[in-house]
């Protein structure tokens, strides 16, 4: 097994060394998907580095002793692990195979400090598609080859959040199954970006996409720490059929120091739209194509590139797509009308206005 | 905010107008005699068929389609919650009271004779509706060749010879009679299909909101709608004749603004000009029967008196033309689109049996829907032409008779009236001593022409009485589009915003300054890129369907005229506002929102 893979050489055998969210970028870049280029680290070099600091052993007795239900028993052993594999070196073949990839990235995107997001991307013998999700780290706008090496020890090691194990406990996975891969991503830098659902979450509309939308980086979307715009549009007519537009205080934005903050959006910002129609509609697109892709409702992030023209097409990118799990999951409703016409006429006639134009939305 | 509208006993007379109830139907107007249920009840303006003061005579075709629409709830087909529908006439406006069926015991009851009845004609739609054209066009014939002539100084010398027994008199008074029956059989006819068409199409309606909440209403319509409508013939006659005009090397002939008949008369005598001439003859019937307002006033201008609005039309068709621009509507492009609308939806339905439902739901909309998009060109188009036309032919008569000064007079006389008209004339020729009518009619005239004048200054409300807290009266809603959303908009008055909210009538987002027109006679004052503020359209206006930015209405739902002219030219509409003529003013910038059926005033 190659430690380095690109995602655009992915396949479908790749997937257990990748852990759920690599193979899903690797999957959607080779459906053709605008998904910005990047490379996985394999969980064999995860797996691979313990052994090589003769840690292997020594983690897995650490987490056999975990109690459960004992909250600071979980913490203990997640501090200790993590300072274990905070302190590892990463063996110089990998140091390098890391280092030379970065480099690679950075000269196919035509920038010698290219800003990439180092993710986690957990794998699970018991599980392979598992994902995760929240439960490991994620480094945003991470730039230059040690930096880059350092952030991928950083989510071997939150493998070990206290979420993580907590939840390999809960679900009754082995934990010396569990390994992590690591994603190394080209980094835009987007005036807006947010997630869409390729159903309608309040009601289960399968015809609808329910985007979330906020000004800057997802992250305040997808932390909910901002009450985003929100907009549905219909899939078949590609209409916008609702739009709220909501007080956007808070936006995850590069500072002069170049990182990642939240920082309050400036008052004339706070309640205009941060999506152009014509964004509206291509984000919509790029979740449907999704959906097809992957033939079941699915739950993309997303960002505008702010260094396109806002009406390219090509100013948006899918960061992430998984399968819709909420409305996936309930039992179907079959006979949603009634087949009679006679009978359902009546009902309709009795009660007007639920099945008749109402005025708009 | 209030609870309630003013009661129809509050509402004053408009001043100069004193009298006015003398001039409809006794039945017709609000009196003491049945004032506790016309107090208790809820009644709402017609603006769909009459948006202004209507005449006399007029009012007849409103009284005629209501109660045929009536007649076949309550005693034709036992539409289970719904009887009919009153109607009063308030300072010359029509105002409407659905009536429902309250107790659940009876509208339990009334299900089965319903099931066995529209059950019917659903399951007999094709051999009932092929039946039904041809009724429709043997009526229309029956009534072109109605003609009213004077009364002659002697009856024929065949009248004597063959011992016939009658003379010219009781011809013109039951000519005049047939006439009148052809009209309330004309709407008998109307309503054979209407309602069901509508209850089924809606039963397709439902059956999608129940699949997809959010489905944009404009989609359900667009894979119901039909590829050929005879509605928009009239239309294409005009498009054709655009291209007649350039293919034969003559469509300078058409510059300039030169009425209808110096152009026509100016093709006469040269062989492009007549064989284009000929064309234009061909289409006239019956395509020219078309009027240019809702049909329902004698006043409305049909384009075969009018030349000059097909003609204005023609102009700008040759002009596009001329630029390159296809008019044809891309039929294969259409039905390609209204596939993949079908398939897609259908592909998002989860599992088989739902998928097997919405199937025969569109199925059966699709069968019902052709009536429903077709009708209108026959019935209120076509047919309501040769009544106004007929009923002048008499005026005609009358005003030879010294009865009246103005043909038109004729349409002040409620329609019994004219029958004492018709007697009088008769009289005064029987008797051979002086009529009353040649003194009587012209100052009553003046009189009656003063009261419409001072109708017409009224400005309705929206409503009367007491509105029900749900609106749940099926024909209410699906006829006329009123909702409980309506009257809550009605009684708050205007939105204060800056802002009206309709129906999302056809999709697309414009901007443009916008132009109110209240009668088909301001159509041509419309500039390239205004959106058209209109109390309601009538299909005729579909030419400037092509220079328009957006069209906003006040009444009217997704199914309305101009909802579905929006459609077809891919123009953004909200219909059914309410408010638009009133609170937008000509030259006022507004955004249409065709998606979200709101309006926005800019400035």
């Amino acid at each position: 097994m190659a430690q380095i893979l690109w995602f655009e050489n992915y396949q479908s055998a790749d997937a257990p060394e990748l852990g759920g969210k690599n193979a899903s970028l690797g999957t959607l870049l080779g459906a053709g998907l605008p998904v910005p280029p990047g490379f996985a680290v394999s969980a064999e070099c995860y797996r691979k580095a313990l052994a090589d600091g003769g840690l292997t052993g020594e983690i897995d007795a650490l987490i056999a002793a975990v109690d459960p239900r004992d909250t600071a028993s979980v913490a203990a052993a997640g501090e200790r692990a993590r300072a274990l594999i905070g302190a590892l070196r990463v063996p110089a073949d990998l140091d390098d195979a890391i280092r030379g990839a970065y480099a690679r990235l950075c000269e196919q995107c035509g920038d010698a400090r290219l800003p990439v997001a180092v993710r986690s991307s957990a794998t699970c013998e018991d599980q392979p598609d598992a994902s995760f999700a929240g439960e490991h780290d994620t480094y945003l706008w991470v730039r230059g080859g040690d930096s880059v090496v350092a952030h991928v020890l950083r989510c071997w090691a939150s493998l070990f959040t206290d979420r993580g194990i907590a939840y390999r406990l809960e679900r009754g996975y082995r934990q010396h199954g569990a390994a992590m891969s690591v994603g190394v991503q080209q980094m835009v830098r987007p005036r807006a970006a947010g997630v869409a659902f390729t159903l309608n979450p309040l009601d289960g509309d399968r015809s609808q996409i329910a985007i979330d939308a906020s000004w800057g980086f997802g992250e305040a979307v997808v932390s909910g720490e901002v009450t985003p715009d929100n907009f549905l549009v219909d899939k078949v007519m590609g209409a916008i059929t609702r739009r709220t537009i909501s007080t956007k205080t808070l936006e995850y934005r590069l500072t002069s120091a170049d990182t990642v903050t939240a920082v309050e959006v400036e008052a004339e910002r706070q309640s205009v739209p941060c999506l152009t129609d014509d964004e509206i509609a291509a984000v919509a697109r790029l979740a449907r194509r999704a959906e097809k892709h992957y033939k079941c409702p699915q739950d993309v992030e997303w960002a505008i590139d702010g260094a396109q023209a806002s009406d390219g097409e090509q100013s948006v990118l899918l960061l992430q797509s998984r399968p819709e799990t909420v409305w996936s999951r309930r039992p179907r409703q079959a006979g949603a009308c009634n087949a009679d016409p006679i009978t359902s006429m009546v009902q309709t006639l009795l009660r007007p206005s639920r099945g008749t134009p109402d005025g708009g939305c | 905010m209030a609870d309630r509208f003013p009661s129809p006993f509050e509402m004053p007379t408009p001043p100069g107008a004193e009298g006015w109830q003398d001039l409809y139907a006794y039945s017709s107007v609000f009196s003491e005699d049945r004032r506790e249920y016309e107090e208790s009840a809820f009644w709402f303006m017609d603006g769909v068929h009459s948006p202004e003061a209507i005449p006399p005579w007029d009012a007849t075709i409103v009284e005629y389609a209501l109660i045929a629409l009536s007649q076949y709830n309550t005693r034709h087909y036992v539409i289970p919650p719904a009887r009919g529908v009153d109607i009063r006439i308030l300072n010359g406006y029509m105002y409407l009271s659905p009536v429902g069926v309250a107790d659940p015991k009876e509208i339990e009851a009334r299900i089965p004779e319903f099931a066995e009845r529209a059950g019917y004609y659903f399951a007999n739609w094709d051999q009932l509706y092929a039946a039904w054209l041809p009724k429709v066009r043997a009526l229309i014939d029956e009534l072109e060749t109605i003609s009213f002539s004077p009364l002659p100084e002697r009856e024929d010398m065949a009248v004597i010879t063959e011992g016939r027994g009658t003379g010219s008199a009781l011809d013109l008074l039951s000519t005049y009679h047939r006439l009148v029956d052809l009209t309330l059989k004309l709407w008998q006819h109307h309503f054979e299909f209407l309602n069901l068409g509508y209850a089924a199409y809606l039963d397709f309606f439902g059956c999608c909101k129940q699949l997809f909440p959010s489905i944009p209403d404009q989609a359900i319509a667009k894979m119901v709608a039909g590829i050929q409508v005879d509605l928009f013939q009239p239309d294409d006659e005009v498009k054709k004749l655009a291209r007649l005009a350039v293919e034969l090397g003559i469509a300078d002939r058409f510059s300039g603004d030169a009425p209808a008949e110096q152009v026509l008369a100016g093709l006469r005598g040269d062989p492009q000009g007549d064989k284009w001439l000929a064309a234009w003859e061909e289409a006239k019937q019956p395509w020219f029967n078309f009027s240019a307002g809702t049909t329902f006033y004698h006043s409305d201008k049909v384009w075969l008196e009018y030349p000059d609005i097909p003609l204005g039309f023609l102009r700008a068709y040759i002009a596009k033309v001329q630029r390159g621009e296809t008019l044809e509507r891309p039929m294969e492009a259409v039905i390609a689109e209204r596939d993949r609308i079908v398939d897609e939806y259908t592909d998002l339905i989860d599992g088989d049996e739902d998928r097997a439902t919405f199937q025969a739901k569109l199925g059966l909309a699709r069968t019902v829907f052709p009536y429903v998009e077709n009708h209108n060109f026959y019935v209120e188009h076509w047919a309501h032409s040769v009544i106004w036309r007929k009923m002048r032919d008499l005026g005609r008569v009358l005003v030879a008779a010294d009865f009246f000064t103005d043909v038109d007079d004729v349409f002040l006389l409620s329609r019994h009236e004219v029958s004492e008209v018709l007697f009088d004339y008769y009289h005064g020729w029987a008797v051979g001593a002086p009529s009353r009518g040649p003194k009587y009619w012209p100052r009553e005239m003046e009189r009656r022409n003063g009261i419409m004048n001072a109708l017409r200054q009224w400005s309705p409300p929206p409503a009367l009485g007491v509105p029900p807290e749900v609106i749940t009266e099926p024909f209410t809603v699906m006829l006329w589009g009123i909702t409980s959303d309506s009257v809550q908009q009605w009684l708050g008055g205007s939105d204060s915003a800056g802002g009206l909210s309709g129906f999302a009538a056809s999709p697309g987002v414009a901007e443009g300054p916008a132009r109110v027109i209240l009668s088909a006679d301001g159509i041509a004052d419309l500039r390239e890129g205004e959106v058209l503020v209109a109390p309601l359209t009538a299909p005729s206006w579909a030419p400037v369907f092509g220079k328009i930015a957006a069209t906003v209405t006040d009444v009217g739902g997704i199914m309305s005229h101009a909802a579905i002219v929006c459609r077809e030219y891919g123009l953004p509409a909200v219909t059914g506002t309410a408010f638009g003529t009133k609170n937008i003013k000509t030259g006022q910038r507004v955004r249409v929102d065709g998606n979200a059926g709101t309006v926005t005033i800019i400035d």
